[in-house]
């Protein structure tokens, strides 16, 4: 039996759009290939943050727990989105949920793997942290939005 | 001008402040374009610019979705069927359905803003072969708030549509996309360098669309946009709607957006 790369599955995804075929073969080396059944729970508030995700099929929730209202959607996302920060923000701990609503195929990219790369290659991990920023400024804005409540009575 | 009384036929409750008044002419229709306007005249309590919402090659059964919000538009939720309303209109320039023939039609909407939008979907489903991919991205504030959500699923299940939605919270009973509805213009399957695209919502709204659809490789001269303003009188008379230097009841309220992209977003207008 053949065990195939996952190179060109990451490469095809738009968040390593770009990428020098070189770093997309240094990223491959940290990643595996997941699937989630729709409910399951991908990762949760506090836990150590340990790897993030590239969806390639399917959906997912981000959500936060209050004791007022429960288990609350903040956000959905699908297939080529990058889904969390938290592996490269120190404590390295989950800030939200993560849940699969639909069946859910993603590249899980080892954090730790990841972080030791961009030490050795600070060029990698530049290009790296410029688009996750990226996700980070999409997500920022899309929150704002919807803390405008644009739709509400007062709009 | 004169208000021409129509009977109301039919009210329909949408959301819990959104209704939809089905209405008559005692005599004649009048033939619109979709995205045009008329003004409701509620005998005792004033008139209100409301976008037609039905079908418009079907005029004789006119269609209004109104939402709740000021005085004349809470004394008309208060009608009942067999009531009399006033009617003016229709006015305004129309959504540009016939550059679009030979193009992909792309409508981004929220809130009620898929009201004045809906008569460009019944008139692309009536002329499918004419247009090419029709596109609908839907954002409202809850599940609850949806419009149409029957009809919603109708269109979703043509294999011939391009529809999908979100909503900016919901609970986890909710399987469907949460977030704005910008965040569904990146996927959204349709040819930039050959689509019209249509966007009605609040300004903040239509304003991020425009970018995000700039990203996509739109051009702004093929983004259409639904203003809103004041409408007093509705034939340039009063000065009311004035938009720099656009009167928005005759020049709009649908502009071509390059036209109005030094103004839009600028708090003096």
């Amino acid at each position: 039996m053949t065990v195939q790369s996952l190179e060109p599955i990451l490469a095809e995804h738009p968040f390593c759009e770009g990428l020098d075929p070189q770093d997309v073969r240094v990223l491959s080396g940290c990643a595996s290939n997941l699937v989630f059944r729709p409910g399951e729970m991908i990762c949760r508030e506090g836990e150590h943050a340990d790897r993030f995700y590239l969806i390639r099929e399917g959906r997912i929730a981000i959500e936060v727990y209050t004791p007022e209202r429960g288990q609350v959607m903040i956000q959905t996302a699908g297939a080529g989105e990058m889904v969390g920060w938290s592996w490269l923000v120190p404590p390295h701990r989950w800030r939200f949920d993560v849940r699969a609503l639909d069946t859910t195929r993603a590249l899980a990219l080892d954090a730790e793997c990841l972080r030791g790369k961009c030490e050795i290659d600070p060029r990698l991990g530049y290009e790296l942290l410029k688009r996750t920023a990226a996700v980070f400024a999409e997500r920022l804005l899309a929150t704002r939005l919807q803390l405008l409540d644009v739709y509400g009575d007062n709009s | 001008m004169l208000p021409v009384p129509h009977r109301i036929e039919r009210v329909r409750r949408e959301t819990r402040d959104t209704f939809t008044l089905e209405l008559a002419p005692v005599s004649g229709a009048a033939i619109f374009s979709p995205g045009q306007f008329n003004m409701l005249y509620v005998f005792g309590a004033g008139e209100s610019a409301i976008s037609i919402s039905g079908h418009p090659g079907r005029p004789e059964k006119l269609v209004h979705t109104v939402r709740a919000v000021g005085v004349v538009t809470r004394a008309m939720r208060k009608l009942k069927r067999g009531d009399s309303i006033g009617v003016r209109g229709p006015f305004g320039a129309p959504w540009p359905v016939d550059l679009s023939e030979g193009r992909d039609v792309v409508l981004v909407t929220g809130g009620i803003g898929l009201a004045p939008l809906r008569p460009v979907i019944y008139h692309v489903l009536a002329n499918r072969n004419k247009y090419g991919k029709l596109v609908l991205l839907y954002g409202a504030r809850t599940p609850a708030d949806r419009l149409y959500t029957r009809e919603f699923e109708r269109w979703r299940r043509r294999p011939d549509t391009y529809i999908d939605s979100t909503v900016d919270a919901a609970g986890r009973d909710w399987t469907g996309n949460v977030g704005v509805v910008t965040r569904l213009i990146p996927r959204a399957d349709f040819d930039a360098a050959n689509a019209i695209v249509m966007i009605c919502g609040p300004e903040i709204m239509m304003r991020y669309t425009v970018a995000e659809m700039q990203k996509r490789g739109v051009s702004l001269d093929r983004i259409f946009v639904s203003m809103e303003r004041n409408m007093k009188c509705a034939v340039v008379a009063c000065g009311h709607c004035q938009y720099g230097p656009h009167f928005l009841c005759s020049d709009g309220p649908v502009l071509r957006f390059d036209r109005i992209a030094g103004l839009f977003g600028k708090r003096e207008i």
